[in-house]
């Protein structure tokens, strides 16, 4: 684990894949299924990037209905520390290889809201974020361009978020409970 | 039945998961076309299906990974049974009554695994399969027990070769017009096409049946959907539109029937499950017995009109 001087995770993008873990990468990079987590103003240039203005299935990208069938889980916009608890929950459920893509400012440092106290600012410091997409709001072109990078740090087995956050569990679980405090399991719903 | 039996029966799974798969990654591009869209490479069926095969997954029990096996093996099982252009790995057991119950294993394997994943969608998306299946089945089964009465045969491979030999003309949807436009609505349904695709609908129940699979098990789900797919098709195309005398005539007449569904599809809405019911027990039911009716009691369709 390190630790830059502001306390962020450096993630370490060296390349120690076997072959099948290369031929795995190359399936991988070519077919990415998207879950969208929709919570803030950033889901409204997702139709127009899919449609066929700039029809990203081109790339092999397309939308999928559960966090379970999913690749890549989409942050779009900022995360209030309520909606962070489902991200985490989404997060969880899914598949590894798995993968984060962060749009807009907000999730970099918090955005506009950066002094509120109902949201989060880093959210690297919740999940291990493979790939940021800044902008208040990216363009559907910026969104293209954002997934040919992922693409290619997949290729070139960059993109190692999700082992990352195997390996330093405890670390990002502390960040989390700080932010979320404990949870209080009162039903099956867990709330 | 002997070794060479075995050895075909696996040439013809391998050769129909490549031929279908392709087609599937082709009907893409034609559906992205259709809405003015490029479209996805040709090949990205069989990406999508490695990519699937190739991450982890996680299991919801027993019950949830062998239902997966089951629905596999049983659907690949009833691929082995389709004659393909007169060759069959059991010559004799291509009976349509052998191939729905074999089917039937497949279809219940599936509905197991995805109640064992006890997500509700998944319950909702298995109830409405089902109720899809009451609703096609009945219109389409009236008029393929009238074939079996009139040319007194169930079998799918002699029923092929009687419409072959008098071009166009003898195929059984021209034959007996009623009962193939029932057969083609019925094929929207059975392949879970628009309008009759309400069973996965992604943004209202989380693609149905398919809710909890993710990984392996969905690369398993997406393998099947495949065979399913030629099962279906080929159903279709031996009773009312002549099988094929080649094997390239097959997969062409395959190919088209199967992009003219997906054609259809693609300007299409949804139904709701209730209105998809209602619908099959109007217009097609009534087309469906209307059919029976001239074929049993006037005789026309089975000698030919003229």
């Amino acid at each position: 684990m390190v630790l830059d001087k502001k306390d962020n995770m450096v993630l370490d993008k060296k390349d120690d894949r076997n072959v099948w873990e290369k031929i795995g990468d190359y399936f991988s990079a070519n077919s990415i299924w998207m879950k969208w987590y929709c919570t803030g103003c950033g889901a409204i240039e997702m139709p127009p990037t899919m449609t066929s203005r700039f029809d990203m299935e081109r790339l092999g990208l397309g939308p999928m209905a559960t966090p379970r069938q999913a690749d890549v889980l989409l942050i779009t916009g900022y995360l209030s520390t309520k909606t962070l608890r489902r991200v985490i929950y989404s997060y969880e459920q899914m598949n590894s290889p798995r993968f984060i893509i962060a749009f807009g400012s907000c999730t970099i440092n918090g955005g506009i809201y950066y002094d509120s106290y109902a949201t989060i600012g880093r959210l690297d410091k919740y999940l291990p974020v493979d790939l940021y997409i800044s902008g208040c709001m990216p363009r559907p072109e910026t969104i293209m361009n954002g997934f040919s990078g992922l693409i290619e740090m997949i290729k070139k087995g960059e993109a190692k978020g999700w082992k990352h956050y195997q390996d330093n569990y405890e670390w990002y679980k502390k960040n989390q409970l700080d932010s979320l405090g404990k949870i209080i399991v009162e039903d099956e719903f867990h709330e | 039945m002997n070794v060479m039996s075995f050895v075909y029966g696996f040439l013809v799974l391998v050769g129909v998961f490549i031929f279908q798969t392709t087609l599937t990654g082709l009907n893409r591009k034609v559906t992205a076309r259709l809405q003015k869209r490029y479209g996805a490479r040709w090949y990205q069926q069989f990406l999508d299906i490695f990519k699937a095969l190739r991450k982890d997954s996680t299991s919801h029990g027993w019950v949830f990974d062998f239902g997966v096996i089951m629905a596999l093996g049983g659907i690949m099982a009833t691929v082995i049974f389709i004659p393909v252009s007169g060759f069959q790995a059991f010559p004799g057991l291509d009976n349509v009554f052998v191939i729905s119950y074999l089917l039937a294993v497949g279809m219940l394997g599936m509905a197991m695994s995805a109640a064992g994943s006890g997500n509700p969608w998944a319950s909702i998306g298995v109830a409405r399969a089902l109720t899809n299946m009451l609703a096609y089945d009945v219109p389409l089964m009236i008029v393929i027990f009238t074939m079996i009465f009139a040319f007194d045969s169930s079998s799918l491979s002699e029923i092929s070769a009687m419409q072959q030999g008098m071009g166009i003309l003898g195929w059984n949807a021209i034959r007996m017009p009623l009962g193939g436009i029932v057969a083609i609505i019925a094929l929207l349904g059975m392949l879970g096409k628009k309008p009759f695709d309400s069973f996965i609908a992604p943004a209202e129940i989380a693609s149905g049946p398919m809710v909890e699979y993710g990984g392996k098990h969905l690369g398993f789900m997406f393998l099947l959907h495949e065979f399913m797919t030629f099962i279906e098709v080929s159903i279709i195309l031996a009773l009312f539109f002549g099988g094929g005398a080649t094997i390239w005539e097959y997969m062409l007449k395959y190919a088209i029937l199967y992009t003219f569904t997906n054609i259809i599809s693609g300007v299409m809405p949804r139904f709701k499950i209730d209105q998809a019911v209602k619908y099959f027990f109007k217009l097609p039911l009534a087309m469906a017995i209307i059919q029976g009716l001239v074929v049993i009691f006037t005789g026309l369709g089975v000698t030919l009109w003229f």
